[in-house]
């Protein structure tokens, strides 16, 4: 039903309390949300100047715009700022935060200062960051691959490792929060089983960041005590084996991957069939799709080593398991294309970014299965195939699930709805920006372009100057959102509880939700996505 | 979660146990066994944690979502050390690559 | 009963606002730091697999490294820490039972016990740097396989000076502890925090357990060094 709340002196959370102190020193997490929010903005913005000048370089073949140097320094920092400012944080700390306690019916998250706490924390290991980066930069690529990094480098490894390493204790408290939070603090009646799956995909990318970031929380350690100290732990003239860095260093940074793309594909669950009217397909199956794959994610690392001189027998199994993980997210997209089958389907922004979800990180998830092919991933390691591949999942996935989901829960966040055919447009542009950039990546990477070149041979220029244009488009598919979502904070509609007309607890609040949530505890007496076919409730 | 006080001559027996243990790997480790030093010495340790985490920490009168947390913790540990350790041991199993 | 009474048994001053009662509180509590304990065991378990390869690779120069340790210097500290473990148990059974001066007094034993542990190691550090087998620049070491042991001890003082890090924040936590415990503010009722510490306590022992052995013994079968 459409209408326009009678504008009252009601309280929310974001009128209670004025000034910078009561957000500052907040324990709200729909507040700890927002400025989560802010700060992975900012550093989106960062990682994307960088990929800017990337971009740049890369229309010529010759290394004209800057030297090979610089050009390290470039694609080093848009990494480290994209994947651990940026994407290691984004839906969790922004959407898990706001809407987990919402969805189980709880006043708030199990440790509502530990939860601020770990914004400071972020903040301050974003610091380092930024220090690093305006102090000169770090080149060494987001992998910190020894021995370079830990003897032979002469720009700021140790600032950006301590940031990374602070960093992860905020990732760390994060993910502490939800699975204490999910098992202890669900409303009477919510069984796991008819938890969100978003809920669940939450709680699964958790157990990876419990398990996977203190291990390469040691790894940077150690490259730390290498540089001070020449220890000689990853230095072969000293009897180390920078091979090691890398175990230690993929053992987290694989399941990160996961850590990235798990909260979108949550997203894409609850888009999905709120969207198509439509009870998800498989819910069983989706649910615990995700319990497998942070589970064998744990298993697959070496897959980033088959040319490092690991042995090969190791190599061999790592090939098998990285097929075998594959499988349960192949069953998410089977799961999800069911639930489209047959549904009353609405073409509403959310869904077309979970449609572009759904068709990009396939074609990222099939690529995937070449690289994780040990004889064939001899030829693709280090060359654009990989690239292309891992931006497929993560900006193709994982981002426009972001943007989805943003896109979404906007309404219950802000207490406004955004102009929907800006929306619309942009999602197109980005969908358009999106191919144009990455797809030319893939036959690059096939013809031999290796990653990581400033410069590059006569042939490869047409698809490289396809790629950069692209980015010029993706990136106005970025700016636009970014307009008119803050625009319609102030001059947007004022949106009802429920503007889709979609299940689950945080639509049964208002828009936006009090400061407690619930007045009394909710009971939860059905099954979750119990949809009919009528038309979605748009405003 | 702990519903009622352990009798405190539970806590001495296991602190009597974790002297005897400690003795003992110590003793053993004045003889040459081979590989079986390690063995035995990691052996005496994991059986010493497990006192203190059934007794001490009470894990024995938690939760069955906490003993599986905590058995995960310690498997997630074995599987980073045994697939690490898998590749440095199979490096040698093939020879090096020869000329064509 | 009057009304106060019964708003403060239903809402008892300790229950944070995000709780249903206060049972719900010392579950998500120790649950939470039980997780946390997980995070701590990757974290020191990647040290104990760097020190699994490295000893693997070079046996021979672990063992000289390990005989120049202070084995006896270490088994008191493993006798120290074991009965740390005990008095903070005990301290959270005290806690338990209502009893504030006993609660108090296995604190401090607790406490005490801890920085005999860190007095110690401070010694036996002193000594390894008058040795000269302290890693970097002015490391001197005249034995067979020099360079690997300087891994050795790199080792040492990595894992060593990691577990006495968190033996520090524990220190400092338990005086915290103190003060609370003498001010009365555990009971029966309100135990949670006192257990939530025992259990980081513990955690603390148990890595010391493992590094005992792993240092001090691996070579001890060919006798201490002089």
């Amino acid at each position: 039903m459409s209408g326009r709340q009678p504008v009252d002196n009601r309280t929310d959370y974001l009128n209670d309390g004025y000034g910078i102190k009561s957000w500052l020193l907040t324990k709200d997490h729909k507040r700890i949300a927002l400025l989560y929010l802010a700060s992975i903005t900012l550093f989106f913005a960062l990682g994307g100047l960088f990929a800017v000048f990337i971009r740049l370089e890369l229309v010529t073949p010759a290394g004209d715009l800057m030297g090979s140097d610089s050009y390290n320094k470039m694609f080093t920092m848009h990494g480290v700022m994209m994947i651990f400012f940026f994407l290691i944080p984004s839906i969790p700390a922004v959407l898990g935060n706001f809407l987990i306690p919402l969805m189980i019916g709880a006043r708030d998250l199990a440790f509502p200062r530990i939860n601020l706490l770990s914004w400071y924390i972020y903040t301050i290991g974003g610091l380092f960051a930024l220090y690093a980066m305006a102090a000169g930069g770090v080149d060494t690529g987001w992998t910190f691959y020894t021995p370079y990094s830990s003897t032979y480098s002469n720009t700021h490894v140790i600032a950006t490792a301590v940031g990374i390493f602070i960093l992860g204790f905020s990732s760390i408290l994060t993910g502490l929060n939800f699975i204490v939070t999910i098992h202890k603090m669900r409303a009477p009646g919510l069984t796991w089983f008819r938890m969100p799956l978003f809920v669940w995909a939450h709680y699964a990318t958790s157990v990876i960041q419990i398990l996977g970031t203190p291990v390469v929380a040691i790894a940077i350690v150690l490259v730390g005590l290498e540089r001070l100290f020449h220890i000689g732990i990853f230095d072969p003239k000293l009897g180390g084996d920078p091979v090691l860095f890398q175990h230690l260093f993929w053992f987290y940074s694989h399941p990160a991957v996961y850590i990235m793309i798990l909260p979108s594909m949550g997203v894409i669950s609850e888009l999905v069939t709120c969207f198509s009217r439509k009870k998800i397909f498989g819910y069983g199956f989706i649910a615990m799709s995700s319990l497998a794959i942070a589970v064998l994610g744990f298993l697959v690392w070496g897959h980033h080593m088959f040319v490092s001189s690991q042995s090969v027998y190791a190599g061999m199994i790592f090939s098998v398991l990285s097929y075998m993980v594959a499988i349960p997210s192949a069953i998410k997209v089977f799961n999800w294309t069911a639930t489209l089958y047959k549904g009353s389907i609405v073409y509403q922004t959310p869904m077309l970014y979970a449609f572009g979800f759904i068709g990009l990180f396939t074609i990222g998830g099939l690529t995937g299965l070449f690289l994780a092919n040990l004889g064939v991933d001899v030829h693709l390691h280090d060359t654009y195939f990989v690239v292309a591949h891992f931006h497929y999942i993560m900006v193709g996935g994982a981002i426009m699930g972001y943007l989805g989901g943003i896109h979404y829960w906007w309404p219950k966040i802000s207490g406004r709805l955004y102009p929907e055919g800006w929306a619309r447009f942009s999602a197109l542009i980005l969908f358009v920006g999106f191919n144009l950039t990455f797809f030319p990546q893939f036959l690059l990477g096939y013809m031999g372009m290796p990653r990581r070149y400033h410069a590059y041979p006569e042939e490869f220029q047409v698809l490289n100057v396809m790629s950069s244009a692209g980015a010029s488009i993706l990136a106005a598919g970025y700016v636009i959102p970014l307009i008119y979502l803050i625009w319609s904070m102030r001059y947007g509609k004022l949106a009802p509880a429920n503007p889709w007309g979609a299940t689950g607890l945080e639509w049964q609040v208002p828009s936006p939700p009090p400061t407690h949530n619930f007045a009394e505890a909710p009971e939860v007496t059905e099954e979750p996505y119990v949809y009919s076919h009528e038309e979605a409730q748009v405003v | 979660m702990v519903s009622h006080p352990e009798p405190k001559r539970i806590y001495f027996a296991v602190f009597g146990a974790l002297m005897v243990l400690t003795l003992a790997t110590v003793l053993v480790a004045r003889y040459e066994l081979g590989v079986l030093n390690a063995v035995v010495a990691l052996t005496i340790a994991v059986i010493k944690a497990t006192l203190v985490v059934l007794f001490f920490m009470h894990l024995r009168h938690s939760s069955q979502l906490t003993k599986f947390a905590v058995a995960s913790g310690f498997l997630w540990l074995v599987i980073l050390i045994s697939i690490t350790l898998s590749d440095y041991i199979s490096r040698a199993w093939l020879p090096l690559p020869q000329a064509w | 009963m009057s009304d106060y009474t019964i708003a403060a048994i239903e809402h008892p001053a300790e229950l944070q606002h995000q709780f249903e009662d206060i049972g719900q509180q010392l579950d998500a509590s120790t649950l939470g730091m039980w997780v946390f304990l997980l995070t701590e065991i990757m974290f020191f378990g990647g040290l104990f697999c760097a020190y699994a390869v490295y000893r693997s690779a070079y046996p021979e120069a672990f063992a000289e490294g390990s005989r120049h340790l202070h084995m006896v210097l270490g088994g008191v500290n493993t006798v120290v820490l074991i009965v740390s473990s005990l008095t903070m148990a005990l301290a959270v059974r005290a806690a338990q039972l209502g009893k504030r001066i006993a609660t108090t007094n296995y604190l401090v034993a607790t406490l005490g016990l801890g920085l005999v542990f860190l007095v110690i190691k401070f010694f036996e550090y002193r000594h390894k740097f008058i040795e000269h087998h302290v890693p970097g620049p002015n490391f001197i070491f005249d034995g067979p396989h020099a360079q690997q042991t300087q891994m050795f001890f790199s080792f040492y003082f990595a894992m060593t000076g990691m577990h006495a890090l968190h033996m520090v924040v524990g220190a400092g936590l338990l005086v915290y502890f103190i003060i609370k415990a003498y001010k009365g503010r555990y009971n029966a009722r309100y135990y949670g925090p006192v257990e939530v510490m025992g259990l980081y306590w513990h955690f603390v022992d148990i890595v010391w357990i493992f590094l005992f052995p792993l240092l001090y013994l691996i070579g001890y079968h060919h006798g201490l060094a002089p």
